[in-house]
């Protein structure tokens, strides 16, 4: 199944990625010969069980307690940008 | 004494008996990452310091408490995945060349209750996405046993200094073979635990419902002592269940009297090297002369299951690695505005194939596409997990090749589907959730390793070490590469 450029462009641009032009005509190739392979699931018929929910999953819970972790600054050092305790990002209103 | 002969067992009883100390197992564990990681690339960062301070503390810890536990002082590695506090976490991805880890894997602090000693962090496939290392931001780990070919991956630089005596143990992750897969290449015992048995708390998430930590280890006897100490709830990974971790050493001699091990028939498939299938017979006439009894079996929907895997994975990927976006760790590209910081960072960030996965992934799980894609695999998931689970109601054990064939050259599988092939044998084991272990079964006529896989159901590792370490034993292999 082949995926048209304009698709290549929209599902880029759900995943926030960009590409040139030459990536875009590679990755349409690549796309389209992987979603031929994968397409075989379409043939599985399923209706006895219900995929969504594990049947021998449980739920886990915990208290939700504060514990000792590393310290907010050794974490902030991380961040690209930042000022005091504060991750800096940019404006995302004009 | 060859450093490259030692297991974890010889050297903890050498420690204990005085005859080395921590401090000399770390410098024999650099000395000869000194000597022959220049031709492999295993590490992407020797703790060089770091690893002698520890050892160092160690010995202290010895002489002051006169006690030593199974790994106190021994030399590991972890992949660079599996965050280690204060040293650097890349996934071999550009997009974390400068991240520092600010805490430790909870698979860390458990293995610190013994302490072992750190030698560095290996390379491996960008984000564990791949079958060879060739996916690497940092350069490929080449195969201790044919610098030409590939160590497999994704966590070909632990297997890679597993085999090639630069540490006596390593951690990967596996989430569709690679730890499994990489064992096999490189010529020794490779574990993917159960899902659930072990916490992935603190580990670069890749495909949260099918990621495991896995152990490289030389012997059975070993990845049995490794298992020990990460076994176990964690209230930090949900995932994890509270179930008993049974003394994983206890029954490891037992033998395989009685054990019923079946082939699974639909593992013969067309492409497999005919040494690679008789290297599994040869294995199946062992465990039967040793007392097993051997059947054919079959899972079904096992055609099903790289297809299924190749869904559900790019799926989880595309959610998981949404994190990376440039601001709260990693790299940062400048924008003008939030989302332009989004894609510079992302599109200079990720390689190639982590791109390819999650454009796979938001498609699949995309409006209208969703239906035909994602719920489809996740009820094809469901019949390949019921296919364990109703083949382990007829045997304890499953036995199949680890791979199709030997270690491939570098650039031999340029096309993604061919190196999605790599995992054919060892996906269904993933999205099932039940445990394997690859281990050596032999040499093809150039002198690559070949391995084979025990698979056993949910929580049944014990069984893996047991009929494991029964046919390491018959048959007593020690395969070495000349480095």
């Amino acid at each position: 199944m082949a995926i048209s450029p304009e698709e290549v462009d929209k599902i880029a641009k759900l995943s926030r990625l960009s590409f040139s032009e030459a990536e875009k005509q590679k990755f349409q190739q690549e796309l389209s010969s992987i979603l031929d392979y994968v397409a075989q699931i379409k043939e599985v018929e399923n209706k006895t069980v219900d995929a969504e929910h594990d049947p021998d999953s449980i739920n886990l819970m915990r208290d939700d307690l504060v514990f000792e972790r590393e310290s907010t600054q050794e974490f902030i050092k991380q961040a690209p940008d930042r000022q005091d305790n504060f991750i800096k990002v940019k404006s995302i209103l004009e | 004494m060859d450093f490259h002969d030692l297991t974890i067992k010889s050297a903890a009883e050498l420690l204990a008996k005085k005859k080395v100390s921590a401090q000399e197992l770390a410098k024999m564990s650099l000395d000869r990452i000194k000597q022959v990681d220049g031709k492999i690339h295993a590490f992407l960062y020797v703790a060089e310091k770091e690893s002698m301070e520890q050892a160092k503390k160690v010995d202290e810890m010895i002489i002051a408490d006169g006690e030593n536990f199974a790994l106190t002082g021994i030399p590991y590695a972890a992949k660079d995945n599996i965050l280690v506090k204060g040293m650097q976490a890349t996934a071999a991805s550009k997009i974390l060349e400068n991240y520092v880890a600010t805490y430790d894997a909870t698979v860390i602090n458990e293995l610190n209750r013994e302490m072992p000693v750190l030698m560095g962090k290996t390379n491996l496939d960008e984000f564990a996405m791949g079958a060879s290392t060739e996916n690497s931001a940092f350069g490929p780990t080449k195969n201790p046993f044919d610098l030409e070919r590939v160590p497999g991956g994704s966590s070909g630089g632990s297997a890679a200094a597993v085999a090639a005596g630069e540490v006596l143990f390593a951690l990967g992750t596996d989430t569709g073979g690679s730890v499994r897969q990489p064992a096999a290449f490189c010529g020794i015992v490779g574990l993917k635990p159960t899902y659930g048995r072990c916490s992935r708390y603190g580990l670069i998430a890749l495909g949260s419902s099918l990621d495991q930590v896995g152990v490289f280890t030389r012997t059975i006897e070993d990845s049995a002592i490794i298992l020990q100490q990460l076994a176990g709830p964690d209230p930090l990974d949900s995932t994890t269940l509270p179930k008993p971790v049974p003394d994983y050493s206890k029954n490891i001699n037992s033998g395989v009297k009685g054990m019923r091990v079946g082939i699974p028939k639909e593992y013969f498939v067309k492409g497999i090297d005919p040494e690679v299938e008789a290297a599994v017979k040869n294995a199946a006439k062992k465990m039967e002369e040793m007392g097993a009894v051997v059947s054919e079996v079959s899972l079904p929907h096992s055609s099903y299951a790289l297809a299924c895997y190749y869904i559900i994975l790019p799926v989880e990927i595309s959610a998981n690695l949404s994190r990376f976006d440039g601001i709260r760790y990693g790299l940062s590209s400048p924008g003008k505005n939030l989302e332009e910081v989004y894609f510079k960072t992302r599109s200079a960030g990720f390689g190639a194939e982590p791109k390819r996965r999650i454009m796979i992934g938001t498609y699949a799980s995309s409006a209208g596409y969703a239906d035909a894609y994602y719920k489809k695999a996740m009820q094809a998931r469901e019949l390949i997990r019921k296919d364990f689970v109703d083949v382990f109601s007829k045997v304890d054990l499953l036995l199949t090749p680890t791979t199709p064939k030997g270690a491939f050259k570098f650039g031999e599988n340029s096309d993604p589907i061919q190196m999605y092939l790599e995992d054919i044998f060892t996906v269904g084991l993933n999205i099932a959730g039940v445990p394997g272990i690859s281990l050596p079964a032999g040499q093809t006529s150039k002198g690559l390793p070949i391995g084979v896989q025990l698979v056993a159901n949910h929580f049944a590792e014990e069984k893996l070490f047991t009929a494991g370490n029964a046919l390491e034993k018959s048959l007593n292999l020690k395969l070495k590469p000349n480095l």
